[in-house]
């Protein structure tokens, strides 16, 4: 353990300059709750641990002027869980945030870890993915800007270039009528890995669904963002006949593992399940917006 | 490589440490400051017998690093009771038998006391949804939601 580096640097560019320099060896430390337990495991030996927590960009939630928000990658749960109006605005992101973990991961955990994990199971990206957020990521050659779906490269890896830091997320403005919600499927009641997790964002107008995401977790490799299912939704009254179609559109993109958490069939079955149970809350949501 | 030098404040009294880089907070608080009241239970996050608050939020101290405590404020179970005289908490656990082994018992309090100062009235469910990161294997956990409740109670009494 004598060979780690610690730095907790004050700006962005300093942190990017010094994790690009350390190369695969480095390791950026938000919350910490994934990357102390890879270190105790001994699955992970950092060279050098970045801390971000120092850097303001990292640490602030920001309502802009257009009604959208920018989450700094490293805002604990808790923390999200107080502020006054992101969770009005945006309570599936909140519920799937506040799944992870226990009262005390919820308060160091942040989004951005749970993203930068890069797990099939992360309770909060399909949520992000739903409400259609976007990763403001940064590295030696500048500041770019990807869909939270086309973030995550497959189990423990991102699509996030050599050097590259995840900053921020941002959520676009809600127009009236909106909802969103997200549901996991676990064994127990609580602090568990989702077996699957469903993230439902839309907009009603009249009763008639006229925007729609849908991002599902645990039953590929990467969350998925699933347009199939999506468009099933989008013109209609969410009646049987959609949510049926929604659901098969999302059992259909299943591509699971099959382990004791849960069976290639199971899941994929889940999958469409949760469709419906999550549809349902978000458009009760958006009748109250 | 040479130690860190970490300037932080735990209990309310300045302190000050040498640890290596990847340290634990816990290894810190066990180690050089002899601090011996949090737990070494799962060091995973799972169990919360090593629970502190960190700027005045419940964490598990297996989960931060020793170096992140720089300027920061610590507490532990350490500065719960004022000398002598037991937390409500500490009071109440003893005389509701709300522990057996007491493996867990710092990190059920730490993580309770955080609780009341948070939500002074907290629902039963309130009770075990905040606790869901504590783990026990003596108690099944009855009596020790009941204290937490009682306390509770006492305390909104007390303040009246």
């Amino acid at each position: 353990m004598t060979d780690i580096r610690y730095l907790s640097p004050d700006t962005l560019d300093e942190a990017i300059k010094a994790f690009a320099a350390a190369g695969s060896a480095a390791r950026i430390l938000a919350g910490g709750t994934d990357l102390l337990v890879q270190m105790r495991s001994g699955a992970v030996r950092p060279g050098l641990i970045v801390d971000i927590k120092k850097i303001p960009d990292m640490t602030t939630i920001e309502e802009t002027a257009d009604g959208g928000f920018r989450v700094g990658a490293a805002v604990p749960g808790a923390v999200l869980a107080e502020h006054g109006r992101f969770g009005k605005v945006w309570p599936g992101v909140l519920e799937a945030v506040n799944l992870i973990g226990s009262t005390q991961v919820q308060g160091r955990a942040s989004a951005g870890g749970n993203l930068c994990n890069g797990s099939p199971a992360g309770d909060s990206v399909p949520a992000m993915i739903a409400a259609g957020a976007i990763a403001t990521v940064q590295g030696p050659n500048g500041r770019r800007e990807m869909p939270v779906e086309k973030v995550p490269a497959g189990p423990g890896r991102t699509h996030l270039l050599p050097g590259e830091i995840l900053v921020s997320f941002s959520l676009p403005p809600r127009p009236p009528g909106s909802g969103d919600a997200y549901l996991r499927m676990i064994p127990r009641t609580e602090m568990d890995i989702a077996v699957v997790g469903c993230g439902v964002s839309l907009t009603l107008k009249n009763g008639v669904c006229t925007a729609a995401r849908v991002g599902l977790g645990a039953v590929a490799p990467t969350v998925l963002l699933v347009e199939a299912a999506a468009k099933a939704l989008i013109g209609g009254k969410l009646d049987d006949a959609a949510l049926n179609a929604a659901a098969s559109a999302c059992s259909a993109a299943c591509r699971p593992i099959d382990d004791k958490r849960g069976t290639i069939a199971y899941r994929t079955r889940i999958a469409g399940v949760l469709l419906k149970r999550t549809v349902a809350i978000a458009a009760h949501r958006a009748g109250g917006n | 490589m040479a130690k860190l030098h970490v300037s932080t404040t735990i209990n309310g009294e300045p302190a000050e440490f040498l640890c290596e880089p990847g340290d634990t907070m816990l290894d810190a608080l066990r180690g050089p400051l002899g601090l011996t009241g949090s737990k070494e239970g799962c060091a995973s996050g799972d169990c919360g017998a090593c629970s502190i608050t960190l700027d005045n939020r419940l964490v598990c101290s297996c989960l931060m690093l020793a170096a992140e405590a720089e300027g920061q404020d610590i507490r532990t179970i350490e500065g719960m009771a004022q000398g002598e005289k037991l937390h409500p908490l500490q009071q109440k656990f003893l005389e509701m038998a709300a522990l057996q082994c007491g493996i867990c018992t710092s990190g059920m309090l730490v993580a309770s006391e955080a609780l009341l100062q948070k939500n002074p009235r907290p629902s039963e469910e309130e009770v075990r949804f905040w606790l869901a990161g504590n783990l026990c294997r003596c108690t099944g956990y009855d009596k020790i939601v009941r204290a937490v409740l009682e306390t509770a109670a006492d305390m909104r009494e007390a303040a009246q």
